[in-house]
């Protein structure tokens, strides 16, 4: 599997980052170094292996669905690079 | 008075409950050594003095009327990873902006609940991407420590090396730090400090910005082993804030120290041996070996078959976490913006914009990893491939008690060495990242001088949940090191 100039422009898209063209072969480049690297796992034998997704052996938590918090939209949007009245301003999204 | 700097933090709460001094005249002293050295080391992005000098005045306050906490008047450095209400946080990053949390990570807000006192936020890796700290959007952190032979500026490691550095170079008292693949321990091997990372799920990752989230975990770095079981204490704990926190019981790490190592089996893994490792990194785990022999251990001979798989599956797994949890930054509700044409081109320009090389290479490595037609290739693979590591160390486990390891393959090398080379640098971490990816615990202790006379590290890899035995066997090997060596 190798990562050529159009995958890195879909995975750009994919990500939302904005890539020039002048840098695209480049890191194509970079990415199929560091993919080539890990294609050393398929030397592990991982047959009937469970797949791990947690590093510890816990139950998730549960909780009573009830409000424990709220009333707070100053603080929720102090850090917003726009706001007014109490919203977020964003560029238009819904035509 | 001798310059209080000069004090241990062990011996700093000795000090301010004698009433040799109070935490302000503490804080104070800290707050100049970090004026005279932070323009050359670069480790504190924000200094909080008026902050700093406020939480003393009221230490000072508690301890006269007889309340007094575990960190009493102790002045620490942030890493800037942590949500330190109404301080900006940056995660080294340009994308934050101006962010300024409204709220307190859970591990701060114990250290200011046990009476420490905040001198700043310290520089790290972009959202601790890197093991050099080159990756920071505000400049490298620059070691403490030099080469005998030359001048040549060298890197504290990294992720966490303005928290290595500050302690290295007392422009602290002890540091909090972050450890994903090795931020902590490495750093701590290239800055002669003591860097634990506890076991997953032992300190609260709310309020911490995220990596990784299957792997990120806190610690502090200290100056001696001491320092570190009182600092780890403060910060550990439950929290129903995360999901992933445990809920047990706090250890006595102090107490566990005075155990000793009679009796214990400390198993050797025959696959913590890389090409080119130095010599001399071979010579320093012998002795640790024979410091351990000489105080009553049994050292077991073990493997780890699949360790030289670890840190391939770790640049699959933390990738993947890395491009979800990162989805976050789109300039809508925090952060910079950048504005674009329409909603697609501002969240494009953004994060080009906001976002440094190393973390783009990772965002784009763990989209494609996770993108369809790839999944099972790398993702799920990569997740087996971790079970097996886990399964290595759980087969260890039946034959000994802890694990004795170098901490990192180098001594600190200089800045600009290894940033041209992705592999080259993620290498650092391949004696560090199996413990993330099992979710033990492990420490990294100063136990010798290379020929240059450079700091070089031990690693002690512990059970989950068993920081204890951790803390009794880095105490045994402390004594016998004897590390005392500062920066020049």
């Amino acid at each position: 599997m190798s990562v050529d100039d159009a995958t890195v422009r879909k995975i750009t898209k994919l990500a939302r980052i904005e890539i020039q063209d002048s840098k695209v072969a480049k890191m194509a480049n970079e990415l199929n170094g560091i993919l080539n690297w890990i294609e050393m796992l398929n030397e592990v034998d991982v047959d009937g292996v469970e797949p791990m997704a947690s590093a510890v052996a816990i139950s998730l938590p549960t909780r009573d669905d009830e409000i424990t918090d709220g009333y707070i939209q100053a603080s929720v949007i102090k850090n917003a690079p726009k706001a007014d009245s109490g919203f977020f301003v964003v560029p238009k999204s819904v035509e | 008075m001798t310059n209080l700097t000069e004090l241990n933090l062990n011996q700093a709460l000795s000090g301010l409950k004698a009433g040799n001094f109070t935490s302000t005249e503490l804080t104070q002293s800290y707050l100049k050594s970090i004026e005279a050295q932070n323009t050359s080391l670069n480790a504190y992005l924000v200094v909080t003095a008026d902050k700093a000098l406020e939480m003393a005045k009221a230490s000072d306050a508690r301890r006269a009327s007889g309340n007094v906490g575990a960190l009493e008047g102790i002045p620490l450095g942030i890493k800037d990873l942590f949500c330190t209400k109404g301080v900006r946080t940056t995660a080294a990053s340009k994308i934050l902006g101006d962010f300024a949390p409204e709220y307190e990570s859970t591990v701060t807000s114990q250290l200011w609940r046990d009476g420490a006192v905040m001198l700043g936020k310290l520089n790290l890796d972009e959202f601790a991407m890197g093991s050099s700290n080159e990756t920071s959007a505000f400049g490298s952190v620059v070691n403490p420590w030099k080469r005998k032979s030359s001048k040549v500026p060298l890197t504290p490691g990294g992720s966490s090396g303005g928290s290595a550095a500050a302690v290295a170079a007392h422009m602290c008292l002890g540091a909090t730090a972050t450890d994903t693949g090795g931020s902590i321990r490495q750093p701590a091997a290239f800055t002669g400090t003591v860097g634990i990372k506890p076991t997953y799920g032992r300190c609260s990752r709310y309020g911490i910005v995220a990596f990784a989230s299957s792997l990120d975990q806190a610690g502090p770095i200290a100056r001696n082993v001491t320092d570190s079981a009182i600092l780890l204490q403060s910060m550990m704990g439950h929290d129903p804030k995360d999901s992933t926190s445990l809920n047990v019981a706090v250890p006595d790490l102090v107490a566990a120290m005075a155990k000793g190592v009679k009796g214990m089996r400390i198993g050797i893994p025959k696959e913590y041996r890389v090409d080119g490792m130095p010599a001399e990194i071979e010579k320093l785990w012998q002795q640790g070996i024979a410091w351990l022999k000489d105080a009553g251990a049994e050292i077991v001979d073990i493997s780890l078959p699949h360790t030289k798989y670890a840190l391939p599956a770790y640049y699959i797994v933390a990738p993947a976490e890395a491009s979800s949890n990162l989805a976050r930054y789109d300039g809508m509700r925090f952060g910079a913006r950048v504005e674009g044409v329409d909603l697609t081109d501002t969240y494009e320009k953004t994060r080009a914009q906001g976002f440094g090389e190393e973390v783009k290479r990772r965002i784009l490595i763990g989209t494609y990893v996770l993108s369809a037609g790839y999944y099972d290739a790398y993702y799920l693979r990569a997740q087996k491939v971790r079970a097996r590591i886990l399964e290595d160390f759980t087969n260890a486990w039946g034959k000994c008690d802890a694990i004795l390891t170098p901490t990192a393959p180098s001594a600190a090398f200089g800045l600009g060495e290894k940033s041209d080379d992705p592999i080259k640098m993620y290498l650092n971490d391949v004696f560090t990242v199996t413990a993330n990816l099992a979710g033990l615990p492990a420490i990294s202790i100063p136990a010798a001088l290379d020929v240059d006379g450079l700091p070089l590290g031990l690693q002690i890899i512990g059970k989950a949940m068993d920081e204890e035995t951790i803390y009794s066997v880095a105490a045994v090997m402390e004594q016998a090191a004897n590390f005392s060596t500062r920066p020049a």
